[in-house]
């Protein structure tokens, strides 16, 4: 699976950089966010992508699965 | 939250922010002015004394309640966070540029839409400007421009710009003979809303817009990026709104609030090219900010202090602005504006190669 490191990126950035991974077309990608705004953003990205997502919060952090 | 419920929410947001803005202008405010980020700020730098033009000097309340609108709402929701480290400079010197192209058009993007909402058709030059410069921007996004990322601070850090507004309130209640104001009838700066009024607009449009997240340039710039159109819709549900508040006004009150054609435009002028070129430059340099100005009082507001720098850039760009005669009048732009947008270009192009192609993402 793949992991992208988003955190403390603004907006558009972590959206843009899911897209880029994306384009791969593997089955599962796991995106590091920290803030609600990248979190909305880049579920509803994948979700659009027809991937089914699950968010998990720590600590102010978010770990975004995304899997087909 | 589905996608289309956020949609009801940021469309029904959008015509509150366009009925109080065409309401604020009811009440006082300069014509088509309701809100402008780039004027206010503009208008607080003259008050403060770091410009002399005397007829844009006043500590505008709506300003200090949208941060603290939006400061209020992101601590009762939990998404109060101190962060910053982004390009602190960089976002200053960005700040200070997007002001520059702001001052030639005379408004901020959110005023755009407000200009266009009373009939001045030479935001429509504005517009088309303010496009190209978001997709310039998009260009530089899609090749991976960054700011690079930025980091969890000190709650203090975060805290200190809203309590920043909250001192301002503070001087212009108890203190105004420390500050500067327009005479009455000397300029927009001596028309405004009373006090309580114009600050209980801007908590209000703060946090709304701290809650749907409401971006002018977003807006546009989501729908090239991803078809996403659910920050226009926030856009063009002001202007809607603002419309049709300005028409009701028309028509039920003594004075005009739209007044359809190029001349005779409250502080606004007809030079369309200046116009279009003052607007690129602001889209270009909020693109790469990762928003618009009233997105980064809303941020401020949240904890982030690159916002803060940004604003504090956009107030010192204010203050260059007038004090080196770069800023438009309604007479037209002045021969330091034109090269002050033209070295604006170069520079945030500059830091937009800078950003994609000069070092790698950390």
């Amino acid at each position: 699976m793949k992991i992208i490191d988003a955190r403390g990126l603004s907006c558009p950035e972590p959206v843009i950089l899911l897209r880029q991974e994306m384009a791969s077309g593997e089955h599962a990608y796991q995106i590091l966010v920290d803030n609600h705004a990248s979190k909305e953003n880049t579920a509803r990205y994948a979700e659009h992508q027809g991937y089914h997502v699950q968010v998990e919060e720590q600590d102010g952090e978010y770990t975004l699965t995304f899997t087909k | 939250m589905t996608l289309r419920h956020e949609k009801a929410i940021i469309i029904a947001a959008g015509c509150i922010i366009g009925a109080l803005a065409s309401l604020l202008v009811y009440l006082g405010n300069p014509s088509n002015m309701g809100f402008c980020i780039a004027c206010f700020l503009r208008d607080i730098s003259g008050a403060l004394g770091l410009h002399s033009a005397a007829n844009v000097q006043y500590i505008r309340p709506e300003i200090i309640g949208l941060v603290l609108g939006s400061f209020l709402l992101a601590v009762f929701r939990k998404e109060f966070g101190a962060k910053g480290g982004s390009s602190p400079l960089t976002r200053f010197v960005l700040g200070m540029f997007v002001m520059v192209g702001c001052l030639m058009f005379l408004g901020c993007p959110f005023r755009m839409i407000l200009r266009l909402a009373g009939g001045d058709w030479n935001a429509l030059f504005g517009l088309a400007g303010f496009v190209c410069g978001i997709l310039v921007g998009v260009f530089f996004l899609n090749r991976g421009y960054s700011l690079h990322r930025s980091y969890r601070l000190p709650r203090t850090e975060g805290v200190l710009f809203p309590a920043l507004m909250a001192a301002l309130l503070v001087l212009l209640l108890g203190a105004p003979a420390l500050l500067r104001f327009t005479e009455a009838g000397g300029g927009p700066g001596a028309q405004h809303a009373a006090v309580i009024v114009s600050l209980a607009a801007g908590l209000a449009v703060g946090a709304l817009a701290q809650y749907t997240r409401l971006c002018m340039v977003g807006g546009i710039r989501d729908m090239i990026l991803f078809r996403e159109s659910k920050l226009l819709l926030g856009f063009a549900a002001v202007f809607a709104s603002a419309l049709v508040c300005n028409l009701i006004l028309t028509a039920v009150t003594a004075g005009t609030y739209f007044n359809p054609g190029f001349t005779g435009q409250a502080v606004a002028h007809t030079d369309g090219i200046w116009n279009f070129l003052g607007m690129l430059l602001a889209g270009y340099g909020c693109v790469l900010l990762g928003g618009c100005p009233l997105r980064q009082l809303v941020l401020s507001g949240e904890g982030n202090t690159d916002s803060a720098i940004t604003v504090l850039g956009l107030m010192a760009g204010a203050a260059m602005a007038h004090n080196f005669g770069l800023a438009s009048s309604g007479e037209g732009p002045t021969a330091n504006g034109k090269i002050a947008v033209v070295i604006g270009l170069v520079v945030v192009t500059a830091i937009a190669c800078l950003g994609t192609f000069g070092t790698k993402r950390k």
